[in-house]
């Protein structure tokens, strides 16, 4: 059977094909209450669609508000169908796109654990102030460091630092608001 | 919910408000909001509320033979009443076997109230007997659900699951609510007390874009409106203002399968539904127009076929009540979101107001055209002496419908099932009024119609229901024979019976190479027994000399009856866009031949 004859006995049509993708940081606000996360999660996982990162805290006890700041990679079609679906859950009050609305600041936290020897140490602490990274932790055979910037920054730095004795990394994804001095 | 707000909403109202335990404050709530009937099936989880079901006189209860068939029905009585079905289940198995009902009212947008027994709050995630997660397994296939954990709470979930199911694009609504608060003593809190939530779905159209799609709309030359289930969803005036609208204009309009009887059928206007198994005058003014007003439908892939190819000359405007329907599938050129109805009285008071006319000279050259499609008469089949042809079984059922109608001024109500009879259906019933029409369109549900059918008699309980069927369909839900028996519904369940999955045959004749694989149904019951056996009429029609008369003998009946036509077993149903083909690529009966069944 060929490919062609393949498709046409499907009961769906074929697949669309490629497309142009990017990466779009979501900002969400929420009610803060339980299943609201895995109903977010739930939506992208059962259409298919990868998150790239995923942030969630409450930021408001007084209206029991949650924010989620999810970062996505996809084509322009489903950057707004994600949208739209997450809009209308009925415990979503905002859903803001921050790439499309301009200028916006994205921070990762990481916390790296190097245990090498001296000399790597040392290495590894040079790294570390280049970035201005902070020393969480020290010992005689290991530090913790803790560093915080983009995505992109925090890979870049992780990169350069790991050769060094890394044993474990631990990353959160990222927190986003937009520059200036409007809400989002 | 906002669990904060609620306790202090419910502190400051402790002096005014009655003390009710959690099975009161259900019944109460659905009092409040109009419920007047609900489907159920009792169990463990759910006793405190059967309880006060049996204490009370406002609500009545119809008892059905399995869950699955509670939720169809509920979807046949909101879909023929525009009211919210409510359905009651226990815990565990009574919610999982709801899961199907849910799912198709979630894809037609249909909307009910579900309220599923939950173990007590101390046990949920010990496994305890009869337990599932129920908000979990419901999550993708409910609008929304909650899991009550606190009495106090409760009104206000009740009063804003009505809210939710049918505001907006309606949908199903889950409450999950353990036994124990089922037990427990709160603050009931009335229905125009309660925090309705922030859920609030626009459905104001924005003007600009209505004068906008106005103008569009009078500057076409090859215009088609092409309608859905939003109209129907949209209320009785959506539809008579749809009809007053698509009249002024003496535009072409079909409608999806979900929208049938928006617009009258009689009328020389209509062009039948299109997609899939649509008329090949609709699929080719879908493909040829130049501007295209959807109103109330999704795009759906059953209608767009190849999207590449999908009406590739025509200006797009899509209104809708929901945002995530806007480009989802079609890139439209002028999106609206808002209710239908709203959207179709502003499109046409801009219409009125503005003085618009049609432009009759091209209009002409477009019906023209369109009378050339008509004239291929897509629908025509091969008559026999000596087998009933499931077509020419319709066009006497509906001959006989018709005649009733008119004599004894009854109105007809259509459920279905799945398969080639449902596509027939469509075809050959013109549904002249909304709410009508009750089919599984979305996830296409086999054992639909017969609960469907009860439903729909019970909020219709003058009307002439016919669930029209297939012998493997009916099956799956046969056990709701009981159902109509104990409350008295005289359903009639009009069988196409081919003895085969016939639209499974049809697929595997035309594109597997006629490797028959599972697709005959073997072993049928004597339907006639069958229906006598559960207390109902069992009728049969082998010839088509006979069949006038079961039909006529079937509209007297005051019972729950089967008939059992016996039908041509090789017939399929045409036209047919095959999947991933456009509209232009339709096959249609007499090229059927010509197929080439040696694609594998
Ligand atoms: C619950 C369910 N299972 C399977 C299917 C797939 N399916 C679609 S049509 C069909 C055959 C239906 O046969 P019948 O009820 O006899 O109708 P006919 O096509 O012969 O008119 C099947 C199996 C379905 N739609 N729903
Ligand atoms: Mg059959």
């Amino acid at each position: 059977m060929t490919e062609d004859e393949k498709k046409n006995q499907s009961v769906y049509g074929d697949s669309p094909g490629e497309r142009k993708i990017a990466r779009h940081t979501l900002s969400i606000l929420v009610d803060n209450e339980p299943g609201v996360l895995s109903r977010i999660i739930g939506l992208f996982s059962g259409r298919g669609y990868n998150i790239d990162s995923l942030t969630v805290a409450e930021v408001s006890e007084k209206l029991n508000q949650s924010r989620i700041t999810v970062v996505i990679t996809g084509t322009p079609d489903v950057i707004e169908q994600i949208i739209n679906l997450l809009a209308r859950l009925v415990p979503v009050h905002k859903v803001t796109d921050l790439t499309v609305l301009g200028p916006h600041i994205e921070r990762d936290l990481v916390l790296i654990k190097i245990a090498s020897n001296q000399d790597d140490l040392l290495k590894a602490y040079d790294i570390a102030n280049e970035y201005g990274a902070i020393v969480t932790d020290k010992t005689e055979e290991s530090y913790v460091f803790q560093y915080v910037d983009t995505t992109a920054k925090v890979d870049e730095f992780l990169e350069k630092i790991t050769p060094f004795g890394m044993k474990n990394i631990s990353r959160t994804g990222s927190a986003a608001m937009s520059c200036g001095k409007e809400k989002f | 919910m906002n669990t904060t707000a609620l306790k202090q909403k419910s502190s400051n109202q402790t002096n005014k408000t009655k003390q009710l335990s959690g099975a009161e404050m259900v019944i109460e709530a659905m009092i409040e909001q109009g419920v007047d009937t609900i489907f159920g099936y009792p169990g463990g989880a759910v006793l405190p509320i059967y309880d006060a079901l049996f204490q009370q006189n406002k609500i009545k209860h119809i008892l059905c033979r399995h869950e699955q068939g509670a939720a169809h029905a509920a979807e046949g009585y909101a879909r023929s009443t525009g009211k919210t079905g409510v359905i009651l289940v226990t815990s565990g198995p009574g919610a999982t076997n709801a899961v199907t009902g849910l799912t198709d009212a979630l894809l037609d947008s249909i909307p009910l109230v579900c309220i599923t027994g939950q173990v007590p709050t101390f046990l949920i995630g010990n496994d305890a007997f009869q337990e599932a997660d129920t908000t979990g397994i419901t999550r993708p296939c409910t609008k929304h659900n909650y899991l009550v954990k606190n009495v106090n709470d409760l009104p206000n979930i009740m009063h804003e699951a009505f809210h939710v199911a049918g505001t907006g694009r309606p949908g199903p609504v889950v409450i999950d609510l353990p036994k124990d608060i089922q037990f427990a003593e709160g603050d009931y809190i009335a229905k125009d007390k309660a925090i309705t939530h922030m859920y609030k779905p626009q459905t104001d159209p924005d003007m600009a874009a209505i004068e906008q799609a106005v103008e569009m709309i009078a500057n076409a030359k090859k215009p088609i409106f092409y309608t859905g289930g939003g109209v129907i969803n949209a209320g009785p005036k959506a539809s008579k203002d749809l009809t007053e609208f698509v009249k002024a204009t003496g535009y072409p309009i079909t409608s999806t399968l979900m929208g049938l009887g928006a617009f009258p059928a009689h009328d020389e206007q209509w062009l039948g539904m299109l997609g899939m198994h649509g008329t090949y005058e609709a699929n080719w003014s879908m493909h040829d127009c130049d501007v295209m007003i959807n109103i109330g439908a999704r795009f759906d892939d059953r209608v767009t076929g190849d999207v590449t190819k999908f009406s590739p000359n025509s200006k797009k405007i899509h209104v809708d009540i929901d945002p995530s329907s806007i480009n989802k599938i079609i890139h439209v050129d002028l999106p609206i979101i808002g209710d239908a109805g709203k959207t179709i009285e502003a499109m046409l008071n801009v219409w009125k107001d503005k003085g618009y006319k049609t432009n009759h000279e091209e209009l002409n050259k477009w019906w023209s055209q369109i009378d050339e499609w008509r004239a291929v008469k897509c629908l025509s089949y091969k008559k026999s002496d000596t087998i009933i042809k499931p077509q020419y079984a319709l066009e006497r059922l509906n001959h006989f419908l018709q005649k009733n109608e008119k004599e004894t001024g009854q109105e007809s109500f259509i459920t279905t099932e799945v398969g080639q009879h449902q596509m027939w259906a469509a075809q050959f019933l013109p549904f002249n009024k909304p709410n009508r029409w009750m089919t599984s369109g979305g996830l296409g549900t086999m054992g639909y119609g017969l609960p469907a059918a009860i439903g729909t008699q019970l909020g219709n309980p003058d009307g002439m229901v016919v669930d029209v069927a297939g012998e493997a369909s009916i099956l799956m839900n046969i056990q709701e024979m009981s159902t109509a028996v104990q409350y008295n519904l005289p359903v009639k369940i009009f069988i196409l019976n081919n003895q085969w999955m016939g639209m499974v045959r049809q697929w595997q004749e035309l594109l597997h190479g006629e490797r028959y694989s599972q697709s005959y149904t073997e072993s049928l019951p004597d339907f006639v027994k069958l229906a006598e056996a559960y207390g109902g009429v069992g009728l049969r029609a082998t010839t088509p000399d006979e069949l006038d008369g079961v039909i006529e003998q079937m509209l007297q009946t005051d019972k729950v009856t089967i008939v059992d036509v016996n039908v041509c077993q090789s017939e399929n149903c045409f036209p047919m866009i095959p999947s991933g083909k456009a509209h232009n690529e339709m096959i249609l009966a007499a090229d059927a031949e010509k197929f080439d069944k040696k694609l594998v």
